[in-house]
């Protein structure tokens, strides 16, 4: 589903992805972790089209196709979803509106009809339930006085909206208290099928309690440095970023 | 020196037009709008057609639209555009509609106005009944060092008169719908007076459109009287070709208790400006002034306020939005003047744009002027671009970078429209914004033959 060959990423002439590897098969959950500044989010945003950086060397290809030429809106009908890591509040879009244009948008691309104001209502209702979203939010603006937890909950809401191929998740678990994590998790879970992939860029442990990685990578100074399986996860939460820091610095 | 021989000309150009004019104007009028007459074009011609020397038009030059030769109010012809084109410009809502071609009062739909409330020509008042408007014509727009409306005054013949008698609330949206239309190159002249009495409350939505592809300069000025605990809601729209050019001057008067919410939206137009005078005569006022402006290809909009605290305890707020795409340019002066017995005011002014484009630009002037020791007041401007994290956001779900721009420009007019009560004119301006952020208005203004 998504190949990344040898992804070499710069900003402002600083490297920062020097040589990523990273294949990832339908259905499968990989989880990538890291200490702070290891190039985490640069990931997410190279995979998404986040424009800023400039990518010096390799490839990616997602569904066969190279993806680094696609727009981001093409990306995103493609099925490529992205839950940042902080979401943006955008005062004067609602975020009924939103939703729509951005449904209807994969639809189009699909072959499909618009939906109609009713079926969209109905969608919109049935996926609310599954994180707990209150309706208040949804008749304000995009992400505009949302909690931190509200906002990421917001992300999730969107995510079974659109129903992606490939979701990636940014520190989704940040500023989550134990319940809205659960909640983000258990819409996450609801979401899984044989087809779709997920992308878990964390920080800690702590969200794959919940969201059960198939793969753990540990990303460092640019570089996955280890690759393995869920356990690798609980070694980390025990020991920390440094053992993999002197492992590598040396 | 060149710029001296080119203001005197084109004075002169206005000067030989009144000349001609005079004796028309002075037979089709009453007494009451011909005394000013005589004094206002010395006023005109004293102040001479401005230049952007004059610091209050610096930003917005007028000397080479009167490169053409207007002819100087010309009779009604909106016979090539059919009605459902005009309708296409004008936002739909549940109002009493009302009609003016060429600055004169045509017609209107009154079977249900309540009863007291009077809604016709300024022309035909001052001929029949003098006494309604004897106490208000004139009285606000003769002190004022504008030019254009000393011109206004010159020229006046007709425009509508509103009277809104003693505690009538007027349920009904009063949709004033001024058409200009001719066969040549046009100077029109408007004039409005509304009086509104002690307690009643009116909302008034005036809407300029225009019709034909010839150069018009309008020169509309507007007095408003507002008296004791009155409320008025006064929205101006405007939807005209490029090849407008115009001048709307509004005066207001507040008297105690009353409360004023004025909106200026500038959807499309050539070379246009707004001015925006407010007395506050009267303890106690409530005053917000409103404005959305759009402008693309070389449109310019030019948005001048001031509002005088003349009296304690009145608040004021102005708040006026622009966003410039293509080659626009844009002005904002908002002059707050508190007075020295204008003592608890609170007066706070913000004007914030959103430039699109390289080549557009917007002047913006806040200012403050306080002659009294014990009040609040603010103002600020600020000029910027779309937020690219939030565009991102947005395409990041699938939508179009065009699309998504879109809707950051209407949502950057978002805070604005939520201003406006009436949910029936708050949907019908967003969809004409909409259009116009779409470009749809485009071809139904500028392909008429």
């Amino acid at each position: 589903m998504l190949s990344v060959k040898n992804l070499c990423v710069s900003v402002e002439g600083k490297e920062i992805l020097k040589g990523i590897n990273l294949e990832i098969k339908p259905g499968e959950v990989h989880a990538i972790m890291g200490p702070n500044g290891s190039g985490k989010s640069t990931l997410a945003n190279i995979l998404t089209g986040r424009e800023g950086y400039e990518i010096t060397q390799g490839e990616v290809t997602y569904m066969g196709k190279n993806l680094l030429e696609m727009a981001p809106e093409d990306r995103a009908n493609e099925g490529i979803f992205l839950s940042f890591q902080y979401p943006v509040e955008i005062p004067g879009v609602p975020m009924v509106s939103f939703l729509k244009a951005a449904v209807n948008e994969h639809r189009k691309h699909r072959g499909l009809e618009p939906l109609t104001a009713g079926e969209f209502l109905k969608l919109m209702k049935e996926k609310k339930e599954l994180v707990e979203m209150d309706t208040q939010l949804t008749n304000r603006s995009v992400n505009e006085g949302f909690s931190g937890g509200e906002k990421k909950k917001n992300e999730i809401f969107q995510m079974a909206l659109l129903e992606p191929k490939l979701a990636i998740l940014d520190e989704t678990d940040s500023g989550l208290d134990i319940d809205a994590l659960k909640i983000v998790a258990h819409g996450v879970n609801a979401l899984k099928s044989p087809e779709r992939s997920t992308i878990v860029v964390t920080h800690y442990q702590r969200l794959l309690d919940y969201i059960i990685p198939d793969f753990v990578h540990v990303l460092y100074d640019g570089r996955i440095v280890k690759s393995a399986g869920k356990e690798l996860a609980f070694e980390l939460e025990e020991k920390g970023y440094d053992w993999i820091k002197k492992e590598n610095d040396n | 020196m060149s710029n001296l021989i080119e203001k005197t000309d084109y004075s002169l150009k206005i000067a030989a037009q009144f000349n001609d004019l005079k004796v028309e104007l002075i037979k089709q009028s009453s007494d009451l709008l011909n005394e000013p007459r005589k004094k206002a074009f010395q006023n005109f011609i004293a102040g001479g057609l401005p230049t952007l020397k004059n610091e209050d038009y610096k930003y917005t030059n007028l000397q080479p639209l009167f490169s053409t030769d207007f002819k100087f109010n010309p009779v009604f012809s909106g016979k090539a555009f059919p009605d459902e084109d005009l309708e296409k410009l004008i936002p739909q809502i549940n109002s009493t509609r009302i009609f003016l071609e060429n600055g004169c009062f045509s017609n209107g739909f009154f079977s249900d106005l309540p009863k007291g409330i009077l809604v016709g020509s300024l022309k035909e008042t001052a001929a029949k009944n003098p006494e309604r408007i004897r106490n208000y014509y004139n009285h606000l727009t003769t002190e004022n060092n504008d030019p254009l409306v000393a011109l206004n005054t010159a020229f006046a013949t007709d425009g509508y008169f509103i009277f809104i008698p003693k505690n009538l609330q007027v349920e009904k949206n009063l949709q004033i719908i001024n058409i200009l239309s001719a066969e040549t190159d046009s100077y029109f002249t408007q004039r409005n007076l509304v009086v509104v009495e002690a307690g009643a409350s009116v909302d008034i939505f005036v809407c300029d459109v225009a019709l034909g592809s010839k150069k018009y300069f309008a020169n509309q000025s507007t007095e408003i009287f507002i008296g004791e605990n009155a409320s008025v809601n006064y929205s101006y729209f405007r939807n005209q070709p490029s090849g407008v050019a115009g001048i709307n001057s509004v005066f207001i008067r507040q008297e105690k208790n009353s409360v004023l919410k004025t909106l200026t939206a500038n959807l499309y137009g050539g070379l246009i400006r707004n001015n925006l005078f407010i007395e506050l005569e009267g303890e106690n006022c409530e005053t917000g002034l409103y404005g959305i402006t759009f402008s693309d290809q070389t449109q310019h909009v030019d948005n001048f306020i001031r509002v005088n605290h003349n009296k304690p305890h009145c608040n004021s707020y102005q708040l006026y939005k622009n966003v410039l795409d293509g080659q626009s340019t844009g002005a904002f002066t908002g002059r707050i003047h508190v007075k020295r017995d204008a003592q608890k005011t609170n007066a706070f002014q913000r004007n914030n744009n959103l430039v699109l484009t390289d080549e557009a630009k917007m002047f913006t002037k806040p200012q403050l002027i306080i002659d009294a020791d014990d009040v609040k007041c603010s103002h600020g401007a600020t000029v910027g671009q779309i937020d690219e994290e939030a565009l991102f956001y947005l395409r990041s779900r699938g939508i179009p970078e065009k699309e998504a721009r879109l809707m950051m420009t209407h949502a950057f007019f978002h805070e604005v429209l939520q201003q406006i009560k009436s949910e029936s004119l708050r949907n019908s301006l967003n969809g004409l914004i909409e259009k116009r952020l779409g470009g749809e208005q485009n071809s139904v203004l500028e392909n008429q033959s």
